[in-house]
């Protein structure tokens, strides 16, 4: 196997996740908040990055990787390099966000749940966002973007290189 | 014509009026000096829970649970006490805690001290959604800014206790969000509900008793303890609303408890979109039971909405026109239980599974005549049979579509049938 060697977590997010660990009574209330801070590090929860968390809270590994994956927002395969989320909910699904997803697939050439080839993007169709007022309403990374049509997508996706 | 005024808002003004998100300005329209009150002790602990039971206030996070008669239920010796607020809003179209959260976090702040204080508590957990990053911004920002004053941390308000608030992220799960499965998630598990008994007052974050309140519930706090109960209860007393889907101005609107149906529709949300008729509208998010022409004017109260079999949930309005197609709604919405379900109990992670089945089946044009009592059977299968309410939100809007609109769902099948 090719790629980078396994490395465990870095000096700083291991200094973070300390840090979060002191916010808490009991250590694996930090878990949640420190796969965060690993995913952020490794792109993704490699088991590399899995094993370094259960190291630095001194939980098993098998814990730490059945609890990463119940969770929608962990991602135990890697992603690209901008999430894009499009909300199906209903207010956004009476508002229009079936021909948005539809967009998204055909310029992406992807799926909802794919990434695209070059490690761009990933797409990703979620559950309410709790920003109907918006809809359709997607996020792309941190970025909420309201009102999207299929029209906006050529733009919005060029603000992401 | 009648133009519609809408009524002076009283909780949802502060996240309306611009510059809210900064502490003087804050401060400077009266904010914080209930809490100060709190924390000087001109205002003991007893008439905080007096005023909130007097004001009628209860839980906004979907179960309406009076709010003073919970911090009342606090033990007050514990050697440890916690708070933890609910901002995981994860109800379907509820984005009104968003909307206070990012336009008025220091309101939140004040309702968290003042709770705090009252139950004796030192530390505060706020757990937030994971997708909520602009709204966690704003809050991190202003709890900096309430440290930096003194107004949390150590001493606050100059005085001997200390409160902490600390803000914790989720990571993606509807279960999450309920209050059990949200201490669960919050210890750095799986976000799957407990057993209650006991409930957090007496065993939550660590076993230790918690005060577990929602966010916009927080916020209505300082505003009883500054105009006080009766003032407050004047104004409805208050609800936000969020109203989504098909009208012409979607958002967040404060109405009293108890408006009809139809003026939150037509009056506060601007209406249907031209040449559109009402068809039905979830009344407390797409947990409730869906509402037809025929309640337009139901009061939107806890109990004129539980007589029907709906409930207020989340006030969460999600209005439907003629153009939209009630089997795609049903079925996207037994979908989103069947995705959110934590597979805990059978009733509800294979009862969503199969309903979802069923109802793709009549989609796509292979529904049999005999599906629509299976439906039945399905949402008889999982009514009381659920572990938590997640599952059980599902029967009730089933039924009530296959009640109301069956003729749709007959039209799909009756295309299916000839086509054989
Ligand atoms: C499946 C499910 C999801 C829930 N999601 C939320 C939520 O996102 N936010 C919330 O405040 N309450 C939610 N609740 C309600 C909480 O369990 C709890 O009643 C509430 O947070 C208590 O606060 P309150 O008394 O101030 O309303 C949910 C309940 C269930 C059963």
């Amino acid at each position: 196997m090719s790629g980078p060697p396994a490395r465990p977590l870095g000096a700083e997010a291991r200094a973070e996740i300390a840090r979060l660990v002191g916010l808490y009574e009991h250590r694996q209330s930090a878990l949640l908040p420190a796969l965060f801070v690993a995913q952020r590090e490794h792109g993704y929860l490699s088991p590399e990055a899995l094993a370094g968390v259960a190291e630095a809270l001194d939980l098993p590994v098998s814990e730490v990787a059945s609890v990463a994956s119940f969770y929608r927002l962990f991602y135990l395969k890697p992603v690209g390099r901008h999430v894009i989320q499009v909300c199906t909910n209903l207010a956004c699904m009476l508002n229009g966000c079936a021909a948005v997803v539809r967009r998204f697939g055909e310029r992406l050439g992807v799926a909802s749940g794919e990434t695209t080839a070059d490690g761009r993007f990933t797409l990703r169709t979620v559950e309410c966002l709790a920003a109907c007022e918006e809809a359709p309403a997607v996020l792309v990374d941190e970025d909420r973007w309201a009102r999207v049509t299929p029209g906006d997508i050529d733009r919005l996706l060029e603000r992401y290189p | 014509m009648t133009t519609f005024a809408m009524p002076e808002s009283i909780v949802l003004r502060w996240a309306q009026t611009p510059g809210m998100t900064e502490l003087e300005p804050y401060r400077r329209a009266g904010g914080y000096e209930a809490a100060r009150r709190v924390a000087a002790g001109e205002l003991a602990p007893e008439a905080v829970i007096e005023a909130l039971v007097a004001s009628g206030l209860r839980g906004k996070g979907g179960a309406g649970f009076p709010t003073g008669q919970k911090w009342k239920f606090i033990p007050r010796q514990a050697p440890v006490t916690y708070v933890v607020v609910n901002g995981d809003e994860g109800e379907p179209c509820t984005f009104k805690d968003r909307t206070l959260l990012e336009g008025a976090p220091h309101l939140l702040i004040e309702g968290v001290l003042i709770a705090a204080l009252t139950v004796g508590a030192r530390k505060a957990y706020v757990y937030l959604r994971r997708e909520f990053y602009r709204a966690r911004r704003t809050l991190e920002a202003a709890l900096e800014q309430a440290r930096a004053a003194g107004l949390v941390g150590r001493g606050v308000f100059g005085s001997a206790r200390d409160v902490e608030i600390v803000v914790h992220s989720g990571a993606g799960a509807y279960i999450a969000g309920e209050e059990t499965a949200l201490l669960e998630s919050l210890e750095g598990r799986r976000a799957l509900p407990r057993l209650r008994p006991p409930f957090p007052a007496q065993a939550g974050l660590y076993q230790r008793p918690t005060l577990l309140n929602n966010v916009e519930t927080l916020c209505h706090v300082p505003v009883i303890l500054t105009l006080g109960p009766e003032r407050y209860k004047d104004y409805g007393p208050p609800a936000l609303f969020s109203v989504s889907g098909h009208v012409v101005r979607p958002g967040v609107y404060e109405a009293p408890l108890g408006v009809k149906l139809r003026s939150l529709i037509f009056d506060y949300a601007g209406g249907l979109r031209p040449g559109r008729r009402f068809k039905a509208a979830f009344p407390g998010g797409s947990s409730s039971m869906p509402l037809v022409a025929d309640h337009l004017d139901v009061p939107m109260d806890y109990d004129s909405l539980r007589v029907l079999g709906s409930m207020l949930g989340s006030a969460a309005v999600i209005v439907i026109d003629d153009s939209a197609d009630m089997v795609e709604i049903i079925a996207r919405t037994v979908e989103f239980y069947r995705e959110e379900s934590c597979g805990k109990c059978t009733p509800c992670r294979e009862g969503t599974i199969w309903a979802t089945q069923v109802l793709e089946r009549i989609l796509h044009g292979r529904g049999r005549p005999e599906d629509l009592a299976l439906l039945e059977g399905i949402a008889r299968g999982m009514t009381g049979t659920c572990f938590c309410p997640l599952g059980e939100s599902v029967p009730p809007s089933l039924v009530a579509s296959l009640r109301h609109f069956r003729d749709e769902y007959e039209r799909y099948i009756a295309g299916a049938t000839r086509g054989h």
